[in-house]
């Protein structure tokens, strides 16, 4: 963490000095910082309203029917539609599934949301189709969309064992032995 | 970006006249948890501004539009698991590499490395993951690249 500080003040120091005397690269990085945060940051916000509003208004049986153990293949196309409509893409997905499983959603849905929300959106399919085609992006969505199901099943079935939980902050695997 | 908003803030005003409380409650959540992740991601948009530069777009589209094929897909691979770009310019990157001749494979490989695999988010996904799953999902997503990219071939006759 110290280390981190101590980077970013230092970029922040580079891109100052670099703004003062006119630095071609120091300028070309704080642009790319701007344009990258505009994306980024101002959405962060209004995701984790959503967030916020979501664990205090979604009943826990609501989320264990649709999502849960016994949701069946249900559940993994609600949940790809919800990824659909997921701001910022897998960057957001990660909090949003730790909150989808303190409702009770099961791990195979919650990596499906995951890696649906990174190729699956749909504001971002319609830009690509715009740019690279509608043919190619369909290909792309019904490859992998079955793909990421299976892989996240079997995702499932491999970390079932160890009770693995998606969590909030680093913690070190000793301390979610349960007491 | 402003339906963001107005509908966040919608939703926000609904919820504050069925419920004050709840909502005041919301509010605390998102500000913990938007508080406790915002480091993380400011490193992480430095680390993408330092390499976005490092990485620009014609050296993007020089090693995409390789004369094999197969290197190019390589290239592609690892370019998009490397890199991180916002959509806005990834997608008209795309766009420029299919008129520069570069096949629906290769830029399949690179637009779906570049959204499901992420070297750059590495530290945020491991918070939620921790090192072992971050990993394992990340090699998962590169062998769904993998294939997603075949089959586009596949389905554009570039295989042969």
């Amino acid at each position: 963490m110290k280390t981190m500080i101590a980077l970013s003040v230092l970029y922040a120091i580079f891109i100052l000095i670099s703004l003062i005397f006119e630095i071609d690269s120091g300028i070309q990085i704080g642009t790319n910082f701007l344009s990258y945060s505009k994306e980024l940051i101002l959405i962060l916000p209004c995701a984790f309203i959503l967030i916020g509003l979501f664990e205090v208004w979604v009943k826990r049986e609501t989320i264990e029917k649709h999502l849960g153990k016994d949701s069946g293949i249900k559940g993994y196309l609600w949940v790809i539609l919800l990824a659909s409509t997921t701001i910022g893409g897998i960057i957001v997905s990660f909090p949003v599934a730790y909150s989808l499983q303190k409702k009770g959603a099961k791990l195979s849905v919650l990596f499906t949301y995951i890696s649906a929300s990174a190729v699956g959106r749909i504001p971002m399919t319609v830009f690509e189709a715009s740019f690279i085609g509608l043919k190619f992006s369909l290909i792309r969505l019904f490859t992998s969309l079955p793909l990421i199901i299976i892989t996240s099943i079997l995702l499932e079935k491999i970390l079932i064992k160890s009770d693995f939980k998606i969590r909030e902050k680093a913690t070190s695997q000793k301390n979610l032995i349960p007491k | 970006m402003a339906f963001i908003y107005i509908f966040t803030g919608t939703l926000l005003l609904f919820s504050f006249f069925k419920d004050r409380e709840k909502t005041i409650s919301a509010l605390k959540v998102a500000w913990k948890k938007l508080l406790k992740i915002l480091p993380s991601f400011i490193v992480m948009i430095i680390a993408v501004s330092v390499l976005l530069y490092f990485i620009p777009e014609h050296a993007i589209v020089e090693h995409l539009n390789g004369t094999s094929k197969w290197i190019s897909f390589l290239s592609a691979i690892l370019l998009g698991s490397v890199a991180v770009m916002p959509g806005f310019v990834a997608f008209p990157l795309g766009g420029i590499l299919l008129t520069k001749g570069v096949t629906h494979m290769v830029i399949s490989a690179f637009t779906t490395t570049l959204m499901m695999v992420g070297i750059v988010t590495f530290p945020i996904e491991k918070i939620y993951l921790g090192t072992k799953v971050t990993i394992l999902r990340n090699i998962i997503s590169i062998a769904i690249a993998v294939i997603t990219a075949l089959i586009t071939a596949l389905f554009y006759g570039e295989l042969i």
